[in-house]
């Protein structure tokens, strides 16, 4: 597995983990208590900054992985880490942009949900879930390519 | 699997001509992953023309001995 697959893999499980987490406690009260009354601030920015820190840290620990089973194994080198050529470059994009497309579609929600006047917990909710769907397909995308090829 | 591309190869045959290289050393001369290597191999990508060109002048042999593709049929 290339180091980039390795990272294709951290990002996914990172926006996948961090994503779940924060709907399930930010939806959990739903039924209670009304949604304007949920307070979503705070969990969506440790959202947000908790997928940097973990896709950062997750990275760091592939890049030690990979550097420590090279050596034990002799296949491959640590220069594999820093090492990436068309074929990833090629697959990152065409994930991107099937993402952007999954973004494009969330953030034409996110504007029908403005112009209906709806809470601001839906809006940026939905804003959010765009992303994390965008991030996810991407990630599926580039792994689905680097297993099958094109 | 079904092979994705119509570009067929002779890399594996053509290492062993050229003194048993591996594919992680053909990989350092290329200037790629040891995995674009085995993709290109297994028929899973195809390279652009520019990576085709390093790979048939680090296997020391012209471009077509490397890569073929097959006849269009009526």
């Amino acid at each position: 597995m290339s180091f980039e697959e390795k990272l294709t893999w951290v990002n996914l499980f990172v926006t996948l983990g961090v994503a779940t987490t924060y709907f399930v406690v930010v939806l959990t009260p739903l039924g209670e208590v009304p949604a304007a009354e949920i307070a979503y601030q705070r969990p969506l920015l440790i959202a947000v900054g908790a997928s940097i820190v973990l896709t950062i840290a997750g990275a760091i620990l592939a890049a030690i992985g990979t550097a420590i089973s090279s050596e034990l194994s002799g296949q491959g080198t640590v220069e594999d880490i820093d090492r990436k050529d068309e074929r990833d470059v090629e697959f990152n994009r065409r994930g991107d942009l099937l993402g952007y497309y999954v973004a494009s579609v969330g953030a034409l929600g996110v504007m029908a949900l403005t112009m209906l006047e709806s809470e601001y917990f839906w809006i940026a909710n939905t804003l959010y879930l765009s992303f994390v769907a965008a991030a996810l397909v991407s990630g599926v995308v580039k792994l689905v390519l680097y297993h099958r090829g094109y | 699997m079904v092979k994705p591309t119509k570009v067929t190869n002779h890399i594996r045959s053509l290492r062993f001509a050229a003194g048993e290289m591996t594919q992680a050393e053909l990989a350092d001369r290329v200037g790629v992953t040891r995995q674009t290597i085995i993709a290109i191999e297994q028929g899973r990508y195809s390279p652009t023309l520019e990576m085709a060109f390093r790979i048939a002048r680090a296997l020391g042999v012209p471009l077509d001995e490397v890569f073929q593709y097959p006849e269009e049929t009526k």
